[in-house]
């Protein structure tokens, strides 16, 4: 039985994008496309989800993702309630099911969770009640489904297409929820190359089976690239004796201007954020033409405008 | 109490019998085979026409939650549960709170265990002071309390001096230690295998590595010592084929695996359900299938429930945060015969799997069904079909994976010390 998907194969929650079909990441795709505008009118507001609540269940702290969720809703015209349980219930050893069924007795219709656990999101989606969808804003090392959807959006809207692409993803992918969910959207839709690169102790085991090809030199995996995507590297892997130090990391792993110039002239550069500029990526990187790292969050408001409206079951601007 | 159990198929391992044959039991005592001895007046007659008759189960593993844990399950429901299925001695590990590390704990234990029904109690002590794997115990105090052997509950001590030492001791009495094998720095973290499926999940993974490093650790200083070495839950190809190898070139070792093990791969975590969260991980197919080849040809030498009975709070959470283990000791003949279905093995070297063999690694009484010996009996019926669910299983931890899985095989009677402890109610 898949978790997010009704039995007619429409989307009844987003978990993830490992094992959705092609045609339903293009319907997102396409949904978002759609929205883009709105973020331009005069009145940034569309009465789709009027009268919904929507709660952003944030059991791990994030400005950037919950925010984006929070503009996207809105836009949307619901009602968006904020809940940093980090900083709440759970701190005072109330259980996860607790939380969620009390909000569900204030008449939730959609929940947005981020936590720290991987499959967190499966757990409150098995448990909520049937009209309830959840939407994964990212659990632990597992997935971060719209940031991969948001990814895929600024492909195509820079490359227009997929079946002809080399895509590079470097760093962290042993941590990153981002990268699994980037892997398995690329792949969908139809990426023949996906590489991955990055030092040993930073890959997870068997990365090759999710079909991406797996590089331990950067120079060599950047060569015609298309897209790069750099991935955020926490400091604390410094600590687990995954890494010597940030410095060393940055001379073999950071995209400076000249090992970008190793990809295809036009390929573009891509970072989920938020940057640890000199770490992962050199700043005249992260801001150089080739950059469009800006773009990604501006595209991010709109995926989520489709993501929420298609579960709720309204799909037009 | 004369008990008269007619008909059955008796199937006895230890004396390689499998034949329709009564039974004639006299206070606690197996007194006739065949024909009665003279005298012979039944308080009870057993109709067992259709049912296997073979030695009651040993479970080398089975956690009471006693003392300490007794919200998660008490000893009664536990004992009645371990009944239920079959089993009429059991291994209790001593990962309790306080841990079984003093000899009055031990007795405390003994004693309560021997006032309710149900399975014979045999507590194994823990290696270390408070399982912190600092200190020795006192092991010959802790013996004459009731111990059968020694262990360090799911981990090797993580300073190799100390189990160099507890080996040492242990072997200068000819204490047995049952070993874990899983090197606790390898393990940090995990939550399941190191393989492609975690990797999918995101789940932190515990390599096969964190057993085969500890079991190396293991073989090499038994070799040195001499200490007499049960190793406890293997859940790796490559770890089978190091005890495989140890067995060849002489080292007396045994082993045991847990019934999940055998049916169970990383395969299917994908729910994210908490309820295959277990110590070791559920492994890669290439792994269970090596367990069950290893169970046919001998290399393992036993299989336990490795019952772990949780209260449903710290599974209702997401994977990682929930408490490790299951529940299984109903499981424990329906999941072995399950196997031995699925392979081909004979029945009688199944039973041998879950009785005689583990009654010696244990060494006590019981696990066959010899004249003379001591009345501890099963009575199953191979073929009646079930549904294994809160309602059918009457341990208190309904944390099992094969929570509403069809189950094959069944106990009508568990007779322990000649006295029928557990009886179907249809």
């Amino acid at each position: 039985m898949n978790l997010q998907l009704n039995p007619d194969g429409s989307l009844r929650h987003l978990l993830t994008l490992d094992g959705l079909p092609r045609t339903i990441l293009t319907h997102i795709l396409d949904t978002a496309e759609s929205f883009m505008d709105v973020g331009e009118r005069e009145v940034k507001k569309v009465p789709l989800l009027r009268g919904k609540s929507i709660f952003n269940l944030f059991f791990e702290p994030s400005t950037r993702t919950r925010t984006t969720f929070e503009i996207a809703a809105k836009r949307l015209s619901a009602d968006v309630v904020n809940l940093n349980i980090a900083t709440s219930s759970q701190t005072k050893g109330e259980a996860i099911l607790d939380t969620v069924d009390n909000l569900a007795a204030m008449h939730a219709d959609m929940f947005i969770v981020r936590h720290a656990q991987s499959g967190a999101a499966h757990f409150i989606a098995r448990n909520v009640a049937p009209h309830i969808s959840v939407v994964n804003a990212g659990d632990g090392r597992h997935s971060h489904p719209t940031q991969g959807l948001l990814d895929m959006f600024t492909i195509r809207r820079f490359k227009g297409e997929f079946h002809n692409l080399t895509v590079a993803i470097v760093g962290d992918v042993l941590h990153s929820r981002v990268a699994r969910s980037q892997i398995h959207a690329l792949t969908t839709l139809g990426v023949p190359e996906v590489r991955v690169i990055a030092p040993k102790t930073l890959l997870p085991t068997g990365v090759e089976q999710m079909g991406v090809k797996v590089y331990h030199d950067l120079e060599a995996g950047l060569h015609g690239c298309d897209v790069i995507i750099t991935l955020r590297l926490q400091s604390e892997r410094m600590k687990g004796a995954l890494l010597p130090s940030a410095q060393e990391y940055f001379k073999f792993f950071g995209l400076t201007p000249a090992k970008l110039a190793l990809a295809k002239p036009d390929a573009i550069v891509m970072h989920p954020g938020p940057m640890n500029r000199g770490v992962e990526i050199d700043s005249e990187v992260a801001d150089g033409p080739q950059s469009v790292i800006l773009p990604q969050v501006t595209y991010g408001i709109a995926v989520r405008m489709a993501v929420m409206a298609i579960l709720a079951g309204g799909t037009t601007a | 109490m004369k008990i008269h159990i007619r008909n059955g198929r008796v199937i006895d391992p230890m004396n390689a019998r499998d034949e329709v044959i009564d039974v004639f039991v006299v206070a606690g005592k197996i007194v006739g085979l065949g024909t009665p001895p003279a005298d012979f007046h039944a308080n009870r007659v057993i109709d067992a026409s259709g049912l296997v008759v073979c030695p009651g189960l040993v479970d080398l593993s089975v956690r009471l939650r006693e003392p300490g844990f007794e919200y998660r399950a008490t000893l009664e429901s536990e004992m009645l549960a371990a009944a239920a299925g079959g089993i009429t001695s059991l291994a209790c590990p001593p990962d309790t709170d306080p841990p079984l590390d003093e000899p009055g704990l031990v007795e405390m234990l003994k004693f309560r265990a021997k006032n309710l029904p149900g399975p014979r109690v045999y507590p194994i002590g823990a290696l270390t002071q408070k399982l912190e794997g600092k200190l020795l115990t006192e092991m010959a105090e802790l013996t004459e309390a009731g111990c059968r052997a020694f262990t360090q509950a799911d981990a090797v001590p993580t300073d190799p001096q100390v189990l160099l030492r507890a080996m040492q001791y242990a072997a200068t009495f000819g204490f047995s230690l049952w070993l874990r094998p899983q090197d606790l720095s390898l393990a940090r973290d995990g939550v399941a295998h190191d393989g492609a499926v975690a990797s999918r999940l995101g789940l932190p993974g515990i390599p096969a590595l964190a057993e085969t490093v500890a079991l190396a650790t293991i073989l090499l200083l038994a070799r040195e010592t001499g200490a007499r070495i049960h190793l406890a839950r293997l859940s790796t190809r490559e770890g089978i084929a190091m005890v495989r190898a140890a067995k060849a070139q002489g080292l007396a070792i045994t082993c045991d695996v847990a019934s999940t093990h055998v049916h169970l791969s990383e395969n299917d975590l994908v729910s994210f359900d908490s309820h295959l969260h277990l110590v070791p991980p559920l492994r890669g197919l290439r792994d269970r299938d090596a367990i069950r080849e290893a169970l046919r040809d001998g290399s393992i030498d036993a299989l336990c429930s490795d019952h772990t009975p949780v209260d449903e709070d710290v599974k209702q959470v997401p994977f990682g945060e929930s408490a490790p283990g299951a529940s299984g000791v109903e499981l424990l003949l329906p999941l072995t015969l399950k196997w031995a279905r699925e392979m081909g093995v004979p029945l009688i070297k199944a039973i041998d799997l879950i009785s005689w063999k583990p009654a010696q690694i244990l060494g006590v009484p019981g696990g066959n069904l010899s004249v003379g010996s001591c009345a501890d009996i099963c009575i199953f019926d191979e073929a009646a079909e079930w549904v294994a669910t809160p309602k059918t299983l009457a341990s208190q931890g309904d944390n099992t994976p094969f929570l509403n899985h069809s189950m094959q095989g069944q106990v009508r009677y568990t007779l322990i010390d000649g006295h029928i402890d557990f009886e179907f109610a249809h």
